[in-house]
């Protein structure tokens, strides 16, 4: 009877609530309200999917990443050279995109079982850096530093061009995302995300209880990586570039930091993270253009000292007040 | 041949005094801060400006880096850092690299982008060599200058942690707080005045390093990875640990650079994605402690 009971209590998280469904359409809505603001939307709606992608090992796994940007820009380079070079439609090139960042992901992962948080730290950075390091060598296939230039994409589905305006690139990117969201979100409501979070909880517990850590830590890392992949060939599609800077350990930085804004362990945390930290950016960079890089350390420190927790539920804050005085709530 | 492995071991030297406070703070006390690099930069700067506009000899300006970082660091550790120590490491990777961006941003406002360059003094510009052909081994007195100070440091460092009661305490202190604590000993202090010093050799290092290396506001993140390197690959035994992996990282570097210079970094990356993988714990580690 308890697996049932249990089975219901999943089924309970991961039913869709109304709120949802008029967040969903607003988004759709956007780009016909807001017509010159389409590339914005396109571009928040490419860094969401990517910090829902690094959500899934961080929040939901507990690996600390700082090297996620080595798929992002794997899947950025791999879209845009099967342009160049294959063929320009872009749901097949998103496919291969995705499909070959994910096989990376299976090898990478190979890295990410063992050690500590450092070690993890390092060795996820590492990857990143080794990516960027081969993009900037391997000049007569990449562009080097130059980027990686006059990348022609068809119309989407043989009827619909890519205009200057950005608004078949945000549909399009919204459509991706809403996909693979729904199969994240899936993903994290079946007992596979419940084993996940287990892992993150306790890693030695979840040993002991028989769940296979070591495939499970394989599986979750090649799906993050496929789905961070597809942003990434959704970011070089819908610009028609690529450069060194899609594999930066800024972008890496950045998405950790979207990520907490919003909220770890939550796949909408990525979104709503995603959207602050763009509309944040538009609107530092107009005021003080060449010294964003100090309010955005200076809005992490504050994050990390205030607790990320009370920042994203400030109820909470009352709710520990009372706790301390009144003891059982 | 030997010269570029000269330059490896006064590279990796350079690297070890840079990165040793960051052994301490993040191997020993399990912090993991990634605005070490700020505190190098803020001696370096320290010396660049102490010297051009204060007229001050380089020698002295290298103590002067080192206690000035300290000090800076005292600070920090006693307002910012200490709430840190029991959070996750996410969270301290947050907050320190916050703390590392904040500094870029700032000096880049206070003294702008532009690189910054150390005068040496006459007597250390010069090099000396030795032998011919393949065996040529040809010395920059700096470089000759950068070794003897660090293999200094690390004698007395090693000294300090392992013979005295200082040492003794930190390492109490470090491996139980709380029983540490019960013991006698004021943990907090330990704590404030271990972090004090391993800033002040990030600053001492980065007064060193400023005309090997370069100066410029993005100094921080650029060698973050190097730091984080040394202490990940060299473990958390003792600081033998890091010197070791500073001088493999420093010679497979200057090495990859000048033998395959089409792979640039690369060799470095991937000499310690696959130590870690092998090793995940660093290459040595402690017996017993956590």
């Amino acid at each position: 009877m308890s697996t049932s009971a249990h089975e219901t209590a999943l089924l309970r998280q991961a039913r869709w609530r109304p709120l949802e469904f008029v967040v969903w359409a607003a988004a759709f809505v956007l780009p016909f309200l807001v017509p010159s603001h389409s590339l914005l939307v396109n571009e928040i709606v490419i860094v969401a999917l990517f910090a829902m992608s690094l959500d899934l090992i961080l929040g939901y796994t507990g690996i600390v990443s700082l090297g996620h940007a080595a798929f992002f820009g794997f899947g950025a380079y791999a879209a845009a050279l099967f342009a160049k070079l294959v063929m320009p439609d872009p749901l097949v090139g998103l496919l291969f995109a995705t499909v070959l960042s994910a096989a990376l992901g299976l090898v990478a992962s190979v890295t990410i079982l063992r050690g500590s948080d450092l070690t993890r730290l390092m060795v996820t950075l590492g990857t990143a850096l080794l990516l960027l390091e081969l993009a900037n060598k391997l000049d007569w296939l990449t562009g080097g530093a130059d980027g990686l230039q006059g990348v022609v994409m068809g119309p989407l589905l043989g009827r619909f061009e890519f205009d200057l305006y950005g608004r078949t690139a945000a549909w399009y990117s919204l459509s991706v995302m809403l996909l693979l969201f729904l199969g994240m979100r899936r993903l994290v409501h079946s007992p596979f995300g419940a084993t996940l979070k287990a892992i993150r909880d306790n890693r030695l517990r979840a040993m002991a209880i028989g769940i296979p850590v070591v495939s499970r830590l394989a599986v979750v890392y090649t799906v993050a990586a496929g789905i961070a992949g597809a942003a990434g060939a959704l970011l070089a599609q819908t610009t028609g570039f690529a450069s060194l800077d899609v594999l930066a350990f800024d972008r890496s930085a950045d998405v950790l930091l979207m990520l907490v804004i919003g909220g770890v362990g939550w796949l909408y945390g990525g979104v709503a993270g995603a959207i602050v930290f763009k509309l944040l950016q538009t609107w530092l960079s107009n005021v003080t253009p060449q010294y964003w890089m100090f309010w955005i350390g200076l809005i992490l420190v504050l994050l990390v000292l205030v607790g990320r927790d009370r920042l994203l539920k400030p109820w909470a804050l009352l709710g520990a007040g009372r706790a301390k005085k009144g003891g059982a709530r | 041949m030997l010269t570029i492995l000269f330059d490896g071991i006064a590279y990796g030297m350079l690297l070890f005094v840079l990165a040793v406070g960051l052994a301490v703070t993040l191997g020993l006390m399990n912090f993991i801060n990634l605005a070490h690099g700020a505190f190098a930069m803020a001696g370096g700067y320290l010396t660049v400006f102490a010297m051009q506009k204060l007229g001050l000899p380089f020698l002295a300006c290298l103590p002067l880096a080192f206690i000035a970082a300290a000090l800076a660091g005292a600070l920090l550790e006693r307002t910012l850092y200490r709430p840190m120590y029991g959070k996750p490491h996410l969270d301290q990777v947050l907050f320190s690299i916050g703390l590392a961006f904040m500094a870029v941003a700032a000096v880049d406002y206070f003294v702008g982008s532009s690189q910054q360059n150390v005068q040496l003094p006459e007597w250390l510009r010069g090099r000396t060599e030795i032998g011919d052909g393949a065996l040529l081994l040809g010395m920059g007195h700096y470089r000759l200058f950068i070794i003897a100070v660090c293999a200094v440091l690390t004698v007395v460092l090693q000294l300090i942690l392992s013979k005295t009661r200082f040492g003794s305490r930190l390492r109490a202190a470090v491996d139980d707080p709380r029983v540490a604590a019960g013991l006698g000993i004021n943990v907090n202090v330990v704590f404030l005045l271990t972090f004090a010093v391993g800033s002040g050799l990030a600053g001492l290092g980065g007064a060193l390093g400023a005309e090997i290396l370069g100066l410029d506001p993005t100094f921080p993140l650029k060698y973050m990875i190097y730091f984080l390197i040394v202490v990940s690959v060299g473990g958390t035994s003792s600081i033998t640990g890091p010197l070791a992996a500073a001088l493999l990282l420093g010679i497979a570097d200057v090495a990859g650079k000048y033998f395959i210079p089409k792979m640039g970094a690369f060799t470095v990356y991937l000499l310690m994605i696959l130590i870690l993988m092998w090793r995940p714990q660093g290459l040595f580690t402690r017996k017993g402690g956590r």
